[in-house]
């Protein structure tokens, strides 16, 4: 009885710091903003009512944005609005900010899970390999080519690939995410294109999404396939040592299954982490990949707002960002004590 | 000439050196004659030392000056009109320019690493010395800032200082810092409770002095190290930022945003934005290599 009412606070407790610490966290990503939007040599109000109001219309657009009062009510009533989901006006495109990113959200989460899946797909396989091969050309081949994935700029790996892809083999759908034939055509359901046209049985609209999304992902999908074949390279060495493996090919199993059933069975969970938070970098690679490849994403979006100092959308679409990451952080951790009995 | 030879390397092979420099030489011979092993390894030096010479030499052996136009002979492709890799838009030779980028880039990674480095070891080491409500509001503060994808953050800090080099750097040293405060303060814990530190703490030496003149200096290698094998994001970052018209601004012959200004052109004249790209190519794999080897011989378990 005892007993379990100690583990039963124990959990509480613990569940406890964890929010305590997410919350942290989450004060602290809009304390950076905060101060970004502070910094900005651009002053809010002549954003807002431009250069040719009248100095009443200015001090009083002042007063309603809040710039007279102290720099710690400023920060109050920013994070208040922030945690409603109001992150105010863009004035590029005179939407809330949130209803901008709710639109361009899906875009961008569409490209780069099936990234991220390219990634699993060919970097998995590509680790075991490489580590089963340990020394072999195989695996200096592999290591090669992650470290060249590491290496390139990826706006330039997406500019080089429409300029073969599309223009030159006509193999791929140029910039954008469908041809101007299909819009509107499909109706949204989850927004990611490729789900919404095959749930809608369009085919064709399906034919030319994939056209669209092939290359922007793959290109995306090299970093990640980079650094998923790295890691489970060294994942898999460090169980292709241990005492177990050895057992199972002195018992005489076939290598395949010692390496592929036993020692990434093992590898799988430190592997999950690494694939979670290489998503989070996906949506960071996504930014340039969606500029080179005018895909309407949260990246273009934040970059276009760029462009026209529009620093409510920036520093929405970067909070956005920010919040993923830290949910894909503390996913990972979830899954961590899931997965491994020994963290539990 | 023989004999020096073999007294040379019998002094840095010796297994009972004499004095701490000697210890600390055969230190670094024993891991150059790993490092000479791996091939990779070799091949990033060799990119990393072209660089530097090629950005030291460059004005010289330049054909032309980076900035030259001569409309006549706009978008020439390479070989053509004199041009070795091509003419820009404005007929400027590209080849010149990306000598002269070579400066840039490497300036801004240079610059990057001497800011962010020492930054990270005071606040990883001052963490780790002091612990408690310390070591937890330091690294409450490196969470939050690891928890921002690097380059969104570098976005968002470019555009509100404006754009230009100075600031672009000051963006990716924000948000490059964090790793190293972790890997200073790690370093800080397994020692802090030395002897040589409880002895230097006796004779009166305040916290601050120990910090700086016993932890510091022990915590810097593993710093450096990481900061070379880092150097490669930080090119890639700042190349980012000028492909976004955030870093070096035109007619600056930055290679991200030469990359940039030959996107126009990327269909019918391919070498004005691909000659950059390769550039930068080149040189993040040199550092990714050089990194990758130095991983290896600093940290055996990681490696082939």
């Amino acid at each position: 009885m005892d007993e379990t009412r100690h583990r039963i606070r124990e959990r509480a407790e613990q569940a406890l710091k964890l929010l305590l610490s997410l919350t942290v966290t989450f004060m602290g990503l809009l304390a950076v903003t905060f101060f970004i939007g502070r910094v900005v040599p651009i002053d809010p109000v002549l954003a807002a009512v431009g250069d040719r109001a009248s100095a009443e219309s200015y001090a009083q657009a002042r007063r309603e944005l809040g710039l007279d009062r102290p720099l710690y009510q400023q920060f109050l009533i920013y994070a208040s609005k922030a945690l409603r989901g109001d992150f105010g006006k863009s004035v590029l495109t005179s939407n809330a900010v949130i209803d901008d990113i709710k639109r361009v959200f899906p875009a961008t989460f569409e490209l780069a899970t099936l990234a991220a899946l390219l990634g699993v797909l060919v970097g998995v396989p590509a680790g075991v390999a490489a580590a089963a091969k340990k020394g072999s050309w195989v695996d200096h081949g592999i290591r090669f080519v992650g470290l060249l994935g590491y290496s390139v700029p990826i706006f330039w790996l997406g500019l080089m690939g429409l300029l073969v892809f599309y223009a030159k083999l006509g193999i791929v759908a140029g910039p954008g995410r469908s041809d101007v034939l299909f819009e509107g055509l499909v109706p949204t359901v989850t927004g990611a294109l490729l789900l919404d046209s095959a749930l809608a049985g369009q085919w064709e609209a399906f034919r030319d999404a994939f056209a669209h999304i092939i290359l922007p992902a793959s290109i995306l999908g090299v970093f990640s396939m980079a650094y998923i074949s790295r890691m489970t390279r060294s994942f898999m060495l460090e169980q292709l040592q241990a005492e177990y493996v050895n057992t199972a090919r002195i018992k005489g199993l076939s290598e395949r299954t010692v390496v592929w059933r036993h020692a990434l069975g093992n590898a799988w969970v430190p592997l999950v982490t690494v694939i979670a938070l290489s998503y989070g970098n996906l949506l960071e690679g996504s930014i340039l990949t969606e500029v080179v490849f005018a895909w309407p994403g949260l990246g273009s979006y934040i970059t276009n707002s760029l462009m026209s100092a529009d620093m409510n959308a920036v520093l929405g679409g970067t909070v956005m960002v920010g919040i993923v990451f830290i949910a894909l952080n503390f996913i990972t951790d979830i899954l961590y004590k899931r997965l491994d009995p020994r963290a539990r | 000439m023989e004999a020096s030879k073999t007294t040379l390397g019998a002094w840095l092979s010796s297994a009972a050196p004499e004095s701490p420099w000697q210890a600390w030489c055969g230190d670094a011979w024993r891991s150059w004659l790993l490092f000479r092993r791996n091939p990779l390894a070799m091949a990033g030096l060799a990119i990393m030392l072209a660089l530097v010479v090629l950005a030291a030499i460059g004005p010289l052996i330049a054909p032309a000056d980076p900035l030259a136009q001569s409309l006549g002979l706009r978008l020439s492709p390479p070989g053509a009109n004199g041009y070795i890799l091509g003419s820009d838009e404005l007929g400027r030779d590209i080849l010149s320019r990306l000598l002269y980028g070579a400066r840039i880039s490497l300036s801004i990674v240079l610059m990057v690493a001497v800011a962010v480095a020492p930054v990270g070891l005071a606040i990883g080491t001052i963490a780790g010395y002091f612990g408690g409500p310390v070591d937890t509001v330091l690294m409450r503060i490196t969470d939050i800032f690891l928890s921002f994808p690097r380059l969104v953050l570098a976005l968002a800090l470019a555009s509100a200082l404006g754009p230009g080099i100075e600031n672009a750097v000051i963006a990716i040293a924000i948000t490059a810092w964090p790793p190293y405060a972790r890997i200073a303060r790690a370093e800080t814990i397994s020692i802090r409770n030395s002897d040589f530190i409880a002895a230097s703490r006796l004779q009166g030496a305040s916290p601050l002095r120990i910090i700086a003149t016993q932890v510091a200096p022990l915590c810097a290698s593993s710093v450096i190290v990481r900061v070379t094998l880092d150097m490669a994001g930080i090119m890639l970052t700042a190349a980012g930022l000028g492909f976004l018209g955030l870093g070096a601004q035109p007619p600056s012959p930055e290679w991200g945003a030469m990359v940039a200004a030959g996107r126009r052109f990327v269909f019918d004249q391919w070498w004005v934005a691909a000659m950059p790209g390769l550039a930068i190519c080149a040189v993040s794999l040199g550092f990714n290599f050089l990194g990758d080897g130095l991983r290896d011989v600093l940290d055996p378990k990681s490696g082939s």
